[in-house]
């Protein structure tokens, strides 16, 4: 066992502190006010190599490890949600399923410039009537010899407006059930894909989410990922890894509320004295900083064990429950600390409680994760 | 052209400071450990013109006097860009020990333009530039806030009190400079922090030196008093006040 | 024996520093029972020179040097080096400015003096030399102790004051060697600058809320930062009225200061704004509110109209600039 982390660790934790600290969070209040996607900051995120920090080098990766990316998520969701999610999509799903189950020339095609950061992902696996439950898609993906048909609707799409690539999911042979599912890699310029209006979010408004419309969009055979019917293994074995981005962008909700609490509680005075020294006040702050640090070891325990390439989907599971959870919490205890000041849109800490509303139901709710810790038990 | 950034491990600008052993040594318990602001600035305008002009610049080299701890500084240094570390295997003592060490190992080596930070954010010195220069026999130019290569000749502008001035300077030189030299610094990128790794960061043992000065005892400022109320009649009061005793006007 | 001192002027007239500089080194060379030369650098008539004697200086050393007309590090060093070989000088005293910061260093080594920048105060001993300095940027002071015979110090301006102490003083014509290899380095051009200070490098800052009443009285919180060579800042309401532009916003979601004054002016000072503030080295507060937030965080605080108090603040600060 050993707690400490190494000094590249150290160094890309720094990194995106100062990135979110210099660069998100000066306009974060007015991007989520109109929902405006941050194009400039998404940018230089790119340009600093954090959309693919985890990807092999030789796919022009930043080659770091997953407590490496812990760290990095926590610090870039501490100021700004909507550029967290978008990090998170490129880093676990997309770009990590590409390098994990794609060939070569996949590889060498569309996932160097995901990992280098000059294109964006998105991952479509969500459907009208079909959120958490991956089996039962309706997007279909007709088999004509040389290529597949694409029809169908995805909804909650992040990053649907900003990616170029788009990994989707759809039904090949329904009769197959599941087994009948393929992972395509589509360009998002392709003929017959049209976009829905970006959604009107409660939290994490400045994430591009839409609903994407495929009409009868061809995608060439060579595009889909792995065998015939590989396509909810695959979606299944990404989500595992997804939920750790998703477990430490909670946590830095979280984190983040708990840092401007605690700042506020020793600055704000009442009843004479700063409201730190109030029981209530400390020990609300004792028992948020005790949960946060039980979330990170959570995290930072998924991530270790998918550095060592042991089984994580557990990990990963109790990583994401716990910390959607307890952001929910530690945000709502954070805007008591700060009283009327924290029903404000400038104290931040309202917007960290909307955004930790979303960690508990994308990427699987905290009912599904509970579905997979459960199961574990059993075996 | 060869430039030597030399820098400084400093204390995390939002450290609280707190001092041990009876007020005689600072307290490093929990501290994260920076480059020199100062010295930050002096890299960053190095990096940005080795960018702008890849071929006028050969090489950034950065040195720093400290023990095997203040690796991480010098790796970050590397990260953002420079091309080679050296650590010289000392503890900085005093700004004098510093510099003869720093003296030491530069003039075994050619460096056209050698840049530091005015000050550090620790001791507040002023001293480690214009000691080393006088060490090297270099001619140094402080307070630089303006620096450029254009057509192999070195542009520089230093403050003065009340205005600014171009000065021109033969190389090798020694450049100190001050805020306003280069914009924000930079933050590394994945690629840089895993070039950092194979650059490389060598450690010269370091020379007998001697001390001149030394930090005996530390004081913290008296906690803030009571606002001082000044009677609305007598404005003329304050003013005074600002001057002679806060002694900030 | 002597304790030396570096004096600056400007265009032939003595800088307020080199008083204070001479008041300073007058009062040690008391205690050490040694006199104080003072040396100038640049064309100053004798009545000029002589107001050094005013504070202290017994001698002073004129050198007038046409390679010393602008800075030059290396030979600035060597004409100081020379004095305090000539003078005997235990102590050397320097302004912690641009031109000290510059020179002390270097001196510091052709000397293998100990060096001190940036002095708050008189030593505390002087077996050995034991002076007081600022350190960690301000968050502490440090007692610094210089162990060779010869100790050279930068005071920080305005730390002591000027004290007068007049003497008969003697002016010496002194003429330095100057080598032409330390005439390296060559002023092209001199750019005075007046305008606008930035205002998160502003050492000074007059801010004003809406206390102010209007936009039309923002006259009196200029002419005040302008002679203060300040810069301006507002409260949070007063940039969402409009009334000032929104980069003077200073506050938790603005500008974060930390000047070595904060003068503000008609403004509350809602925990928001303090949050912006609470770096300033001193705060005074100018409100007409007594239970407003702003005087918990004052160092000083005038309870009283703001509009009143600026324009008699204006004259009692032209008063002082006049001396």
């Amino acid at each position: 066992m050993n707690f400490e982390f190494t000094e590249e660790q150290k160094m890309i934790q720094q990194a995106a502190k100062d990135f979110a600290e210099r660069e998100l969070l000066q306009d974060v209040i007015e991007r989520d006010e109109k929902s405006e996607f941050a194009t400039e900051h998404v940018k230089k995120l790119a340009e600093l190599g954090f959309l693919g920090m985890m990807t092999d080098p030789k796919y022009d990766g930043g080659g770091m490890d997953t407590i490496s990316y812990v760290l990095a998520m926590e610090e870039i969701s501490k100021i700004d949600s909507s550029v967290a999610v978008l990090m998170s999509v490129c880093n676990s799903l997309v770009i990590w399923g590409i390098e994990t189950y794609g060939n070569e020339e996949q590889k060498q095609k569309f996932l160097r410039p995901l990992a280098s950061g000059q294109k964006i992902g998105a991952f479509l696996l969500s459907e009208p009537e079909a959120g958490s439950d991956a089996t039962s898609q309706r997007t279909t993906a007709e088999d004509k010899g040389d290529h597949y048909l694409l029809n169908g609707t995805k909804n909650w799409i992040t990053n649907a407006n900003s990616a170029s690539t788009y990994i989707v999911i759809a039904q090949t042979n329904p009769e197959k059930k599941h087994k009948g599912i393929n992972a395509l890699i589509v360009d998002k310029n392709s003929a017959g894909i049209t976009l829905g209006p970006h959604e009107n979010k409660m939290g994490m408004r400045s994430s591009d989410t839409h609903s994407v419309m495929f009409n009868d969009v061809k995608v060439p055979k060579e595009n889909r990922i792995g065998e015939d019917g590989f396509g909810f293994p695959f979606a299944m074995k990404t989500l595992e890894g997804g939920r750790i981005g998703i477990a430490s962008q909670a946590l830095g909700i979280a984190s983040g509320a708990f840092e401007r609490a605690l700042k506020y509680s020793m600055e704000r005075k009442a009843f004479g004295t700063e409201i730190f020294n109030h029981q209530s006040v400390a020990f609300k702050l004792s028992d948020m900083a005790v949960k946060i640090e039980n979330g990170r070891n959570l995290c930072l325990k998924a991530a270790w064990l998918k550095d060592q390439h042991l089984p994580y989907g557990t990990a990963s599971a109790m990583a994401k429950q716990y910390c959607a959870d307890m952001a929910m919490e530690v945000t709502t205890e954070a805007v008591q600390i700060f009283g009327g000041y924290g029903y404000v849109r400038e104290y931040h800490v309202e917007r960290l409680m909307r955004e930790a509303k979303l960690t508990q139901i994308y990427e699987g709710t905290s009912e599904v994760q509970k579905i997979v810790i459960s199961r574990s038990l059993l075996k | 052209m060869k430039i030597l950034v030399c820098i400084s491990n400093v204390p995390d600008t939002t450290t609280k400071i707190k001092f041990t052993d009876n007020n005689t040594a600072f307290d490093q318990a929990g501290v994260q450990w920076i480059i020199n602001p100062w010295d930050e600035l002096a890299l960053t305008r190095a990096l940005d013109i080795k960018d702008a002009q890849a071929g006028m610049v050969e090489e950034i080299t950065v040195i720093n006097v400290g023990l095997a701890a203040t690796e991480p500084t010098i790796r970050k240094a590397l990260a953002i860009g420079a091309d080679k570390g050296i650590r010289i295997n000392a503890e900085p003592k005093d700004a004098f020990t510093v510099a003869s060490q720093l003296a030491d190992v530069i003039s075994k080596e050619s460096f056209d333009i050698i840049l530091c930070g005015i000050e550090s954010s620790d001791s507040n010195g002023n001293n480690v530039g214009g000691m080393l220069s006088e060490l090297l026999d270099m001619p140094s130019v402080s307070s630089v806030s303006h620096f450029d290569i254009k057509d192999g000749k070195v542009e520089l502008k230093r403050e003065i009190d009340g205005g600014q001035e171009t000065v021109s300077t033969p190389i090798p030189f020694v450049g100190i400079v001050q805020k306003g030299i280069a914009k924000e610094p930079r933050i590394p990128s994945m690629r840089g922090i895993m070039g950092a790794r194979t650059k490389p960061l060598q450690v010269i043992e370091a020379i007998q030196t001697e001390t001149l000065t030394e930090f005996a005892t530390y004081d913290l400022p008296k906690p803030k008093a009571a606002c001082k109320k000044i009677d609305p009649d007598n404005v003329k009061e304050l003013v005074q006040l600002l001057h002679n005793e806060a002694k900030v006007i | 024996m002597s304790v030396l001192v570096y004096t600056e002027n400007w265009d032939g007239k003595f800088k307020k520093l080199s008083f204070e500089l001479v008041s300073f080194a007058c009062e040690i060379a008391k205690t050490l029972n040694t006199n104080v030369v003072a040396l100038s650098i640049g064309k100053v008539n004798d009545d000029e020179l002589n107001k050094l004697g005013t504070y202290g200086a017994s001698k002073i050393l004129n050198v007038q040097n046409e390679n010393l007309i602008n800075l030059n590090n290396q030979a600035y060093t060597s004409v100081l080096a020379q004095a305090a070989a000539k003078e005997g000088a235990t102590l050397i005293v320097f302004a912690h400015n641009n031109t000290g910061k510059a020179i002390a260093p270097r001196l510091s080594v052709r000397l293998k003096a100990g060096l001190a920048t940036g002095v708050l105060a008189l030593p505390s001993n002087f077996q050995p030399f034991t002076i007081a300095k600022k350190v960690f940027t301000a968050k502490a002071i440090a007692n610094v102790v210089i162990k060779t015979p010869v100790s050279i110090v930068t005071l920080l301006q305005n730390a002591f004051g000027v004290f007068e102490t007049p003497v008969a003083a003697s002016i010496e014509a002194f003429n330095p060697e100057i080598k032409d290899n330390e005439l390296k380095t060559e002023v092209k051009d001199v750019n005075k600058v007046s305008g606008k200070i930035l205002l998160t490098d502003a050492e000074i800052v007059v801010s004003g809320g809406r206390g102010m009443k209007g936009p039309e009285n923002w006259g009196s919180i200029e002419e005040l930062a302008t002679l203060l060579g300040a810069g301006t800042a507002c409260s949070r309401p007063v940039s969402d009225e409009g009334w000032r532009p929104h980069e003077e916003h200073t506050g938790q979601t603005g500008k974060i200061l930390a000047p070595n004054l904060y003068i503000a002016c008609g403004i509350s000072g809602a925990i928001q704004h303090l949050g912006g503030i609470s770096g300033s080295k001193c705060i005074v507060a100018i409100n007409k509110d007594p239970d407003a937030p702003i005087f918990e965080a004052a160092d000083y605080g005038i309870v009283g109209d703001v509009l009143k108090v600026l324009p008699e603040m204006i004259t009692a600060v032209k008063e002082l600039k006049g001396n």
